[in-house]
């Protein structure tokens, strides 16, 4: 008895989707709706359907249709204002996001937007934000004019709070030109190190000093600029009273420049500038990998991003467009179907079904009749509701609860606890006690050789190889997750992840889908004739739970005669379908029962007589149960709902039975067990995907976000998760437990180089050449341990 | 045997400044395509080029546009 199935099988040829309950046949092509066949019918008409021909299927379905006056807050001045980012006085510049942006045909379509409208002077994608720069003749096609045309064609534009006081991060681009530079300057030394290596004739000696003072010249800018990334970390670090690991690095190349430059100039060496800067290089390029981060995604939403920009105010029967922070205490809104409900207030006119699941995590929606208070952060369904703004929207429980304290503790945890910075550390004091036990032991010996021997082994330990087997682990291992869509905040994360020990799940959303699709019936068996009549009845109310029944029955009832229906809020439905009486609704709607209900499930009667009922479960996503069996093993899992307890039983005997299973927690509830497992001294992960897992996200040693779709809205995290790849889970702390092990069997490897080369550099004796073969070959024997190693373990785990 | 040895310096000579020279035109190159935005999105540009090849379409938009305002 699962959810029934349908046997055609027509593609649509807009989106791609199979055409449900009615296909239209028109052009020779099939659509699946309406919305579909328009977005074509705009296409064909302008001559566009090389969009078609890009992609196979290149739309999205148009099933559900924006509403009309969607946009007409964008007939605002104001708001324009704050959106545009150019005008003058013929042309307007704006940018757009579109999250709906997917693939090459949407590029193709978006950037000839122009051929739509002549009012469009162009338009520029950028793919990876997912946005559309676009240049019109204001004149002649207002902002709104244009969100509406590119809704037409089916990318509606996203315009949230957010984007009034928005800021983007610009991209960085000085580490590249500090790594072309470094690049440049090692390739280059190394060239003009190579006559001396190979043996240039001593009589050469004026094209051996030109060589070394070109040298000299070219590692310039390596010291002064490209290296000045790790002066600045090293110089925070030690005003922080605290020794990171690019302490050591700047120490190793101040010296190694000062020695050559101090064998330069008293002509006994030509130094070790090659050395020093195919170091800086290959850092520069580790660093580079390792922050290369997701910029289209945004770690860091909060409620803003959340929230519309504008909504609709009533003023005497007219209809207005206020902006969400002019939004005044006693004013009355107008909340259409699918809008979200901005400030807390009283419900005055309609009746409001709103679905708190993204906030409270109940998957179910709540109903509320008229003068009940509703809080900000619902999305209505159904029809239009007019509501008393109460609070504003800044004191909203909702907002309140955003800037609680705790939410705004800074989420960078310091670096000090990082272990590589532990070894670096360690590793330092280290060499610099070998240093200073070659310059005494030569002072006794031989005087002459202090320097020689001293600064060598400053030049051969540099911890550089362990910062070269970090940044690149992690920049390979961060490339890895991404492409099973696991993206995180940055590299630091992969470490949290790798020491955590507890596991805390929420259930709405996360382990489920939020959608009630798992619908069983006991009972007396129903016969065709009723199936048909229930689902006449069950498609009379929008609530998610009486359309679940109207799918289930697999049966068309729209042409039943249907009269005297009833809706209870919150109880049920009852009418009288072909002269018989039907009432579905819960237990105590149904069958008069005051026992508490204890359960989702519905009942069915017939003309007084109860047949039976429909149990909800929620559906859980794809392979759930043997992920929690697996992390069991080795952790401990927890759950924290905001839902009511009717999958207890069942996720009590999935997780054992000491394993905490809350129900009906409130956001702060959360935040509260995360401090408390803390406090016991655990380190916890905390995985949800809602506002109210908002708290307990940041408090946790790490917060992932669980979404549908990264382009969707995710409290802010430390990384986000797509939905469908939950169950890979394990593998993915598995992976984050090998970037340790990767990182510390690269170390050794480069701790075996340093005693080779530190055996000759106490005795004095390492030569330039010495240096210059060490340096290659310990870097790149560590990119291939690092490379290897990462893609091996990936590959055992079956990542991608 | 010491002319020759001359001349072979002379030789590398020539190709160390021929070899810095190309590298510096590299780098420029490099510091270019870092400026002109090659490296702000990964993305889209592959992809345009698809495009080339479709007939009244060219991919530069803005010098297109602006001549048919």
């Amino acid at each position: 008895m699962n959810k029934p199935t349908t046997s055609t099988t027509i593609q649509c040829y807009h989106c791609g989707e199979a055409c449900i309950d009615k296909t239209i046949h028109i052009y020779d092509k099939d659509f699946c709706c309406e919305g579909c066949k328009l977005v074509y019918e705009i296409l064909n008409q302008n001559g566009m359907c090389d969009y078609y021909a890009i992609s196979k299927n290149p739309g999205l379905s148009q099933r559900i249709k924006v509403r009309e006056n969607k946009f007409a807050f964008l007939d605002d001045e104001k708001i324009i204002q704050s959106l545009i980012s150019f005008k003058n006085e013929n042309q307007t510049h704006i940018t757009f996001y579109l999250p709906q942006m997917h693939c090459s045909s949407c590029l193709w379509l978006l950037e000839n937007l122009h051929r739509l409208n002549e009012n469009i002077i162009s338009s520029k994608v950028n793919f990876t934000r997912k946005e559309a720069d676009i240049i019109f003749i204001h004149k002649n096609i207002s902002v709104r004019k244009v969100a509406e045309l590119l809704t037409s064609v089916g990318y509606e534009p996203y315009i949230s709070l957010n984007n009034i006081h928005q800021v983007k991060p610009k991209f960085n681009k000085s580490k590249l030109y500090k790594m072309g530079i470094a690049g440049f300057c090692f390739a280059n030394i190394m060239l003009l190190s190579f006559p001396e290596y190979l043996g240039i004739d001593t009589k050469e000696q004026n094209l051996i000093t030109v060589f070394r003072w070109l040298s000299l010249l070219l590692s310039l800018p390596v010291v002064l600029y490209s290296a000045s990334e790790f002066y600045i970390s090293a110089w925070k670090s030690i005003k922080h009273k605290f020794l990171n690991i690019d302490a050591p690095i700047v120490l190793a190349v101040f010296v190694t420049f000062g020695r050559s430059v101090f064998d330069i100039l008293t002509n006994t060496g030509s130094g070790y500038l090659d050395s020093m800067s195919g170091i800086v290089f290959f850092m520069l390029v580790g660093r580079i990998l390792q922050d290369k981060t997701y910029e289209e995604l945004s770690f860091e939403r909060d409620y803003t991003s959340y929230f519309p920009i504008a909504v609709t105010r009533m003023n005497n029967h007219n209809q207005e467009t206020v902006s969400l922070p002019d939004i005044a205490l006693n004013d009355t809104l107008l909340i259409h179907n699918q809008e979200l409900i901005p400030a807390d207030g009283i419900l005055t006119r309609g009746k409001a079904l709103i679905d708190y699941s993204f906030v409270t995590g109940e998957s179910l929606p709540v109903e509320k009749e008229m003068g009940e208070i509703i809080y900000a952060g619902g999305k209505q369904i159904g029809s239009n509701i007019e509501m008393l703004v109460i609070k504003e929207v800044a004191q909203s429980y909702l907002t309140k609860l955003w800037n609680r304290d705790e939410f705004k503790q800074a989420t960078n945890k310091e670096e000090r606890d990082s272990f590589v910075h532990f070894i670096a550390r360690f590793f330092t004091w280290i060499v610099l006690f070998l240093s200073i036990a070659s310059a005494l032991y030569w002072w006794v010996v031989n005087p002459d050789k202090i320097w020689a021997a001293a600064t060598a082994v400053l030049i051969v330990a540099c911890p550089c190889a362990l910062l070269l087997s970090n940044t690149f682990t992690n920049g390979n291992i961060l490339r890895i997750l991404s492409r099973n869509h696991l993206y995180l905040r940055n590299a630091q994360k992969i470490e949290e992840i790798a020491s955590i020990n507890y596991i805390v799940f929420d259930k709405t959303g996360t382990l489920t889908t939020g959608r009630y699709q798992d619908i069983s019936y006991s009972g007396k068996p129903l016969s065709k004739s009723i199936l048909k009549k229930l689902a006449a009845l069950a498609s009379q109310s929008m609530h998610p739970m009486s359309r679940a029944v109207a799918a289930w029955t697999n049966e068309n009832g729209t042409h039943l005669k249907v009269t005297a229906f009833e809706e209870v809020t919150g109880r049920g439905i009852e009418a009288v379908v072909e002269g018989e009486l039907i009432t579905l609704g819960s237990r105590e709607f149904v069958t008069g029962s005051k026992l508490p209900e204890i359960e989702s499930a519905i009942y069915i009667s017939v003309e007084g007589e109860v047949l039976g009922k429909f149990n909800f479960r929620n559906q859980y996503r794809d392979k759930i149960p043997t992920l929690i069996r697996q992390l069991r093993k080795k952790y401990q899992v927890a759950i924290l709902s905001g839902d009511n307890s009717g999958e207890k039983n069942y996720l009590q005997e999935l997780l054992g039975i000491n394993a905490y299973i809350l129900f009906h927690q409130k956001p702060e509830d959360k935040l509260e067990i995360i401090k408390k497992l803390q406090q016991e001294g655990n380190r916890v992960m905390m995985i949800g995907d809602g506002l109210n897992d908002a708290g307990a996200l940041k408090q946790a040693d790490i917060g992932i976000a669980v979404a549908e779709n990264t382009n969707n809205f995710t409290p802010a995290s430390d990384g986000i998760l797509e939905a469908a790849k939950l169950h890979l889970l394990n593998q993915f702390i598995q992976l984050s437990k090998a970037n340790k092990r990767i990182v510390m069997a690269s170390f050794i490897v480069s701790i075996l180089y340093n005693i080779v080369g530190n055996y000759f550099a106490v005795q004095g004796l390492l030569s330039p050449m010495i240096a210059a073969i060490l340096m290659p070959i310990s870097s790149i024997s560590i990119l291939i341990i690092t490379f290897g190693f990462s893609n091996l373990s990936a590959w055992k785990m079956k990542l991608k | 045997m010491a002319r020759q040895y001359f001349n072979l310096m002379s030789v590398i000579i020539l190709l160390l400044i021929a070899s810095i020279s190309v590298a510096s035109l590299f780098l420029a190159a490099f510091i270019w395509s870092v400026k002109s935005g090659q490296y702000d999105d990964e993305k889209s540009p592959p992809m345009r080029m698809l495009f080339d090849d479709k007939p009244n379409f060219t991919t530069d938009n803005n010098n297109n546009l602006t001549n048919n305002n």
